[in-house]
This record gives C-alpha cells, structure tokens and sequence, in this order.
C-alpha cells in the first residue's frame, strides 16, 4: 500500500511521504473498585504528506483506504497549503531508544485484572469507604516512515499504563486521590501508586483553608506538572518562537531562571514511552538543553518550522491525533537540587503543599502565568502537614518563580511518562483562600 | 455506505450471536473532515480526512466487552472477542432498561449553507479576511485560526432489533489574537460553531477586529487584586458555568454506584433559589449538541435537571437509569467509533428569569463584569473557569476593562450564591467537551446574564 501511494503521488507532486500507524491496545477498567469492562482497541490509519507546485498538501486515512483517493485529496488541498520549506530526508536512522518489550504483550488479560485489583483493594483496606476506578492498558504501536527519496524506516512501541483513582466523599466534600505509572513495559509491582494515594489520604484526614496573601509553597512532581509545564513546552516551542508570542525567543543564552535550573527534552532514554528512535518525520531522537544552569538554550524544531527559522530539526516533529508533524517537546527532564521533601517542609513556618491545580492551564500559558484551584494541596505549619486546603486558588508566573529563591528537591519522578520532574520550593507564591 | 447491504450484513451476525449475551450493539461510521489552520500571517496546514471504522459492545452479567475495528471484514472475530470479553467480566445481573426497537434513517439538518458545498477556495478566502482583519490592529503579535468542518453517517445496530442511521454535520472555528509588548503576552479568542451551516461563520469581520483589539488593549488594563467578589457573567460565560459547575455533576456514571454521592444528589434536594431552572437536552432541536437518537439507540430527550431550585432529574446512559430506576434520557454519547458511549450533557441551558441587565448591575458597589470564556473544568464539587474579558463593576455600572480573570467555586454554594437572572438568552455554540478522554464532543450551552454574590476570583 505505502509504495502505491508513493508511486501514484510521484505522477502529481515533487515529492511525498507516507506515514502508518497500527495500533493494538488492551485497556481493562475497573469502576467503584471492581472489574467494569474489558476493551481491544484495533486500528490503522495512513497519512500522506506531499509538496506539489512548492506547497505542502496533507491527508490521513483511516481503515479502507484507496490510494488514489488518498492521493488525490492531497494533492487537491496542496493548491491552498503552506509553501515547502524543508526536503524529505535522503535517508532514515535506523539506530535509537529501544522502545518495544515484548513482556508488555506477553502479558495475560487476567494479570491485568489482578494489577487493578489488587492495587484498588491495597487503597481501600486503608480507607473503606473509598470509591475507585482503576485503569490498566497494555498496547502496542508500529510505526512506518517512507517518502519518495527512497527512504524507509520502521519500528515498535509497548505502553504499559497503570493508572488508580479513588473519589472518597464525606456530605457535599469529595476528595480525589491516585497516581499512574507510564511504561514501556510493566513494572515489578505498583505499591508505590498505592502508597501515594495512602499517604494522600492520611494528609486529607482534616480539612483547612488557607488566608489570602504570599505564602510560600511546595510543588509536589505532579503540582509542578499542573502549573509549569504548559507554559514552559509552549515558551520553547520553535514554532511559538518563529510567531513571536514566546517570552524567551529573543532571549536565548540570556539567564532568565535561576541557575538551579536544567531542563532537558529526551527522546533517547531507552525504555521510556515518550522516547523514539526518530521523530514523526524521521529525524533522529535527541536530547536538548533547553534551560542550561538558567540560561535559555535551544528550541524545539520539527522540518518545516526548522526551515524556516534557518534552524535544524531537533527530532520533535510529532503527529498528534494523526495531523501533520508539528514542533512538540517529548520527554521534559528538570534537574534535581540537594534538598529532601523533609528539608523544605522542615524550613517552613506557613505555607502550602500542592499536589493539583486544577485549570490552570487556563490561565495565559503564553505569558507563563497559571492560576488555578488547589483541587489537592496541603497547609503546613511549623514544618508540619496539618491539613488538606479547600476554596484556594493559587496564581504566578512561571519566570518570577523558577528565579531566585527556587529549590529543587533531590528525587525526581516521572509523570504521565513524560516528564521527570522533583519537588520545587518558591518563596513567595498568591494565595487567595476564605481563612 | 449503503444503508441496506449494511442491514443486511449485520442482522445475522446479531441474531446468531444474541443468545451468548444480554445486550449486543453494533456501531459502524463513515467521517470525512476538512481542516484549514493558520498560525501568524501564513496558512499552516490544509487537511483532509477520511475514516471506516466501528465498534461492537457486549454486556454480560454487569460485565461489558468492548472492540472497536477499521477493519470491518473481521466482524465475526471482533463479536466474538467482545463477547468472551464480557463474558469474563461478567459475576452478577446486568441491569440495562431495555428498549423498544426502533427502525429510521435520520438525515443531517438542512443548512442554508451546507460545508461541502462551499469550495475550498471559499472557505480559505474567508479565512484570508478574517487573518487579515486581525493583522490590520497595531499591537498584534500573530494570530491563529483553526477551521474545521466535517460530515459523518452512522449506523446502530442491536440485538433487540433497532436499525437506526444518522448523518450528521459540524462547522467549528476558533479565531485568536495574540498581542505582546516586551515579555508581556496577552490573547484573546473567538469559538464559533454550528450543525453543519457554514453562514453561521460567515460576516465575522468586525467581531474579530473587535476582538484582536481587546488582545493588544488587555496589555495595559491592570490585573484585579485576588479575592471575593459579585460578578455578573455574560450569557456565553454563564453557559460555561452551567456546563462546568452543574452539568457534570448530573451525569449519573458518576455516582450510580456510589451511595455517598447518590446521597447528595438525592431528588428534591433544594440547590439554589426558586428563580433556578436548569435543563439538557438533545431534543432542543438547531444546536451543536442536538441529535435524535444517542449512541444507544435511546430517543433524545428534554430533562429538567433543576426546577424552581430543586433538584428533579439528571442524565442517564440506559445502565445507570436502570441501576437508578428512573428513565434512560438518551444521554449516552461516544465522540466517534473508537470509544463507548458514556453519559454526557447535550444543550444545557439556565432559563431566563425576568430582571433586565441593568437591574442585577444596578446594586453592586464593586464587583466583577466577566464574558466570553477562555477555557474550563470540574472537579464535580469545585468548578474553576476562565473569563476571555472582564471590567470592574462601579456604583452598579460597568467600568474599566482589567485582565482576564479564572473564577472559582464550590458548586453547591455558588448555586445558592447564583442570585440574579436576566430575562436575555444566548446560545455558545463553540468549543467542546472533553470527559474520559473522548474529546471534543460537540455540545452547546445557554444563558441569560447571571450575578452570583461571594465567587472567588483569581487573576489570570
């Protein structure tokens, strides 16, 4: 299929790619802490990118797929598309991350179900009343790259996906806790999801509310996901850069961040799911400084946004949902400081300990601001945990906070497999609450 | 597809295989989709989509299995797999209201302008303008437009008999303007859509000069000092509060099965004042989220979910209302073939009272005028939502623009909060909704202009 598409684009345009996905994948849900439903997911779709008359066209295809149909919406759609600034490689890596286990798929359907099991009867010994879904997902993705240079490439990802979430309601107050695990194969045992939705649980035992001032504040791994991360992926996307809307474009070798402050995108950590051995478009993974001791390294580039920038693609052309490959980060790696989750709390006299925002993405990511609801966040006094906050909204920005008096703990995790990021302390964090 | 080889084709697969389960449902859907997108002053991509694909369900003793394919010559295999899928779940009684069947062919809403037939070359010149139109304000820092339109025909087979075909199609535009000075960014957007008429983004040129100017203006309004606040939203953001801060709560997947949660939400608790009306539903006929039959063959409905402030009813997916013994409301929805139905919000709307604008402005001393929406989301108990603009309110009028503003609350006193509805209404036709990860369901809300006393506001 992929050289007939190939063969019928060459007669209409100058050059052209073919891109394939199948997808097998497994998910087994659980709701109210026991077995629901058990799902297979199959599916195939085939895109084709081409350049005719200098301007790109673009078409996907799902299931059936004739490959003049295909060819000819392309090419029908080039006519209005972007000019071509990039050629398709000459050739593909063929080298990279291995990203495939075959333990994932080897895995039994009832292993699955004694995974969500087990792991919803460890969180529900500790608190009865407790109502959880669990989520666990093994899939396997194969990929295929060709265009019309002649260059082919392939190769295989697993996913294993464990997710808890358990709702505990108490009158109209509902709390929500949990964690995932994100993998490229399963792991030994997942007590430590259990674990974190344990000690979630024993810090939520009473509930507070916060005052309305500057308190400073802990980010646990996933706090700092909710309120960081938006803002730094869009600010370092080459394509954000080229449109002018990002704060740091003309700001690279300057030092905006405190000095603490690395971060990488990864793609070639093996064994992890946002790796690959080469991009959506084929170029080969890398690792990228984008924040170096606080200074403003480089930005991410897929072919067509790195040829216009008179810059080179740095592997972080992504196809999300099928579309055509944009600039996205893959995996997101901060640095680690010296300091312990004890060491931060040990220094505080009042603050606030977040483990969720809620909407803060809402906020204008593009400026680095977020503001959002402390769906789960913690007082502390004296050093001490003392209760969960409820009615808190919290608000900053990205580049006042990652500046001076920012601490990074000294164990990172990951997070939603693609972000490995530690506890961050800020000083001085906006804090409207109703105590 | 061809309605009547597709009928032929499923029956006997339904009919062999209907003794091995309770419930057996066949879904098969034919898409095609046109995307145009701008970022900056340039056309990014220009797509086109096609997709085959379908799903079969099985329920099992409570237990369901779930397939979905592209690879329709498979059929057989992919039944029997959600068959034993099921049947591995399954430890206790299913409880699924069961249905008459039903036999149509419903086909999509004649626009006056119907997508597929506006040439490409149509469509991008509009979109020229309307780049332009955001380009001719001093201040812009880029732009984005993502247009997108789509036709999709669907087939539901059960093995009760029920052989339904629906076609159906969507326009969606979302316009943004992005204005920077220095390190300062600011946006503001547009979201726009409709079943399938193209002239309902037609003639938007001076709303988006309108609204690229507010992006570049919202670079020197000043940003609101966090705290409590009375803030009157228009009926674009209200909808969005309706949606965020109730609508969710009332899908009944959330709480059928959970009797600490069915306790709070037991029927006839009283939520907000006498003035409160509350309704979904599918039936509402011309709108985004409007539909005859949902995803399991059960007819479209109206449901009052708050009456004169009381709660009387909520959205149910066939299991949940037989779990909960009321009537299914044909609200389970699957956003395409690759997913199960789950119950979600069709049209949601707060019904108009009788006060005028003016009069639930007139007695507030300092207070927050908020409209069009930006972005939102529900923890069930807390709502967070943001605000595209936003003014202070003085002296019962309102006055200078600050910084888009993110509201938050608690839905169950800022229901009981909610103390003033205006007698105007609009529909939001943009956007949709994301829930289990099936994202954008077209949905629609609706509003008068609402106050609601003590809401935390936070700068955005």
């Amino acid at each position: 299929m992929i050289d007939e598409i190939l063969s019928r684009a060459s007669k209409v345009a100058e050059a052209a790619e073919v891109f394939q996905v199948n997808t097998t994948e497994t998910p087994v849900t659980f709701e109210t802490n026991r077995l629901k439903q058990i799902m297979s997911r199959q599916s195939r779709s085939i895109a084709l990118r081409l350049v005719r008359q200098g301007k790109l066209g673009f078409a996907t295809a799902s299931g059936k797929v004739k490959a003049a149909d295909l060819v000819g919406r392309a090419a029908e759609v080039a006519e209005f598309g972007a000019s071509a600034h990039f050629d398709f490689p000459g050739s593909y890596s063929t080298s990279g991350a291995n990203v495939y286990s075959p333990n994932t798929e080897q895995t039994p359907q009832d292993t699955m179900v004694a995974i969500g099991q087990g792991l919803i009867d460890a969180v529900v010994r500790h608190t009865p009343e407790l109502k959880c879904d669990a989520r666990v997902v093994k899939g396997v993705v194969e990929i295929n790259i060709a265009n019309s240079r002649g260059s082919q490439a392939a190769y295989k990802k697993s996913i294993f996906h464990v997710e808890i979430e358990g709702t505990l309601i108490r009158g109209t107050d509902m709390l929500f806790v949990g964690d995932e695990d994100i993998a490229v194969q399963p792991a030994a045992d997942y007590k430590r999801l259990a674990q974190t939705a344990i000690d979630d649980l024993e810090n939520a035992k009473t509930n507070t509310t916060m005052p309305t001032g500057f308190l400073p504040a802990i980010f646990t791994p996933h706090g700092a996901a909710s309120a960081f991360i938006a803002a730094l992926s869009s600010a370092f996307s080459g394509r954000v850069v080229l449109q002018g809307a990002s704060p740091l474009g003309h700001r690279k070798g300057e030092k905006v961040f405190d000095e603490s402050v690395s971060l990488w995108d990864d793609s070639t950590i093996p064994l992890q799911p946002s790796s690959r051995p080469w991009d959506d478009e084929g170029t080969p993974a890398q690792k990228t400084p984008l924040i170096a001791n606080g200074i403003v390294g480089s930005f991410l580039y897929d072919l067509q946004t790195a040829g216009i920038a008179k810059a080179r693609s740095t592997g972080n052309g992504s196809r999300a949902m099928g579309g055509m490959p944009a600039p996205m980060a893959t995996a997101l790696v901060m640095s680690t400081g010296k300091a312990s989750l004890e060491d931060m709390l040990r220094g505080m006299d009042e603050g606030l300990l977040i483990e969720q925002l809620m909407g803060a993405e809402q906020g204008n990511v593009l400026g680095g601001d977020f503001s959002g609801n402390v769906l789960l966040g913690f007082r502390v006094e004296r050093g001490k945990i003392v209760g969960r906050v409820k009615d808190t909204m919290v608000a900053g920005n990205v580049y006042d906070l990652l500046r001076s008096g920012v601490v990074l703990g000294k164990d990172a995790r990951w997070v939603y497999g693609h972000l490995s990021i530690p506890h961050i302390f800020v000083p001085r964090l906006s804090v409207s609450g109703k105590g | 597809m061809i309605e009547k080889d597709i009928r032929d084709r499923l029956a006997p697969i339904l009919s062999s295989n209907k003794d091995k389960a309770e419930y057996i449902e066949i879904r098969l859907e034919e898409s095609e989709s046109t995307r145009i997108m701008y970022r900056g002053r340039e056309v990014e991509d220009v797509a086109r989509s096609s997709a085959v694909g379908g799903n079969v369900r099985a329920l099992v003793k409570g237990g369901w299995g779930f397939v979905s394919f592209n690879d329709f010559g498979r059929i057989n295999e992919w039944m029997s797999l959600a068959i034993s899928q099921a049947t591995h779940v399954g430890k206790e009684k299913s409880l699924f209201t069961s249905l008459p069947p039903v036999t149509d062919r419903v086909l999509a809403d004649r626009a006056k302008k119907d997508p597929d037939t506006v040439p490409l070359a149509e469509k991008k010149a509009l979109l020229d303008q309307y780049n332009e139109a955001i380009w001719s304000i001093p201040g812009i820092q880029t732009s984005i437009i993502a247009y997108g339109d789509g036709r999709k025909q669907v087939f539901f087979a059960n093995s009760e008999g029920s052989f339904i075909e629906q076609n159906r199609k969507d326009v969606n535009l979302r316009v943004a303007a992005v204005a920077r000075k220095d390190s300062e960014v600011q946006q503001a957007g547009l979201s726009l859509g409709s079943k399938g008429d193209f002239s309902k983004i037609e003639g938007l040129h001076d709303e988006i000069r309108k609204m690229a100017k507010l992006a570049v203006d919202l670079l020197s309004a000043p940003k609101i000092k966090g705290g409590e606040y009375t803030v009157v939203l228009d009926p674009v953001l209200a909808g969005v509060f309706v949606h965020e801060a109730f609508g969710h709560l009332s899908e009944s997947d959330f709480l059928y099965e959970n009797p600490q949660l069915k306790e709070v939400m037991t029927l006839g608790r009283r939520f907000g004042g006498k003035h409160l009306n509350i309704v979904d539903g599918a039936a509402i006929p011309g709108l985004r989220g409007s539909y005859k039959y949902d995803d399991e063959g059960t007819p479209a409905r109206r449901t009052y979910l708050i009456k004169e402030g009381v709660l009387v009813g909520r959205l149910h997916s066939r299991e949940t209302a037989a779990k909960m013994g009321e009537p299914p409301s044909g609200n389970a929805r699957a956003i395409d073939y690759r997913f199960p139905p789950i119950v979600r919000m069709t049209n949601t709307i707060i019904e108009p009272g009788k006060a005028s604008l003016e009069d639930i402005l007139s007695d507030i001393q300092e207070g927050v005028y908020v409209k069009n929406w930006y972005g939102g989301t529900t923890s069930m108990e807390m709502f967070t939502f943001s605000a595209g603009e936003a003014y202070m309110v003085r002296k019962g009028k309102i006055a200078e623009p600050i910084r888009p503003v993110t509201l938050t609350g608690n839905v169950f006193s800022t229901l009981q909060n909610l103390d003033g509805i205006a007698n105007d209404i609009d529909m939001n036709q943009g956007g949709g909704c994301g829930k289990g990860g099936q994202f954008p369901l077209p949905v629609s809300n609706g509003s008068p202009h609402i106050r609601i006393r003590s809401c935390l506001v936070g700068g955005r």
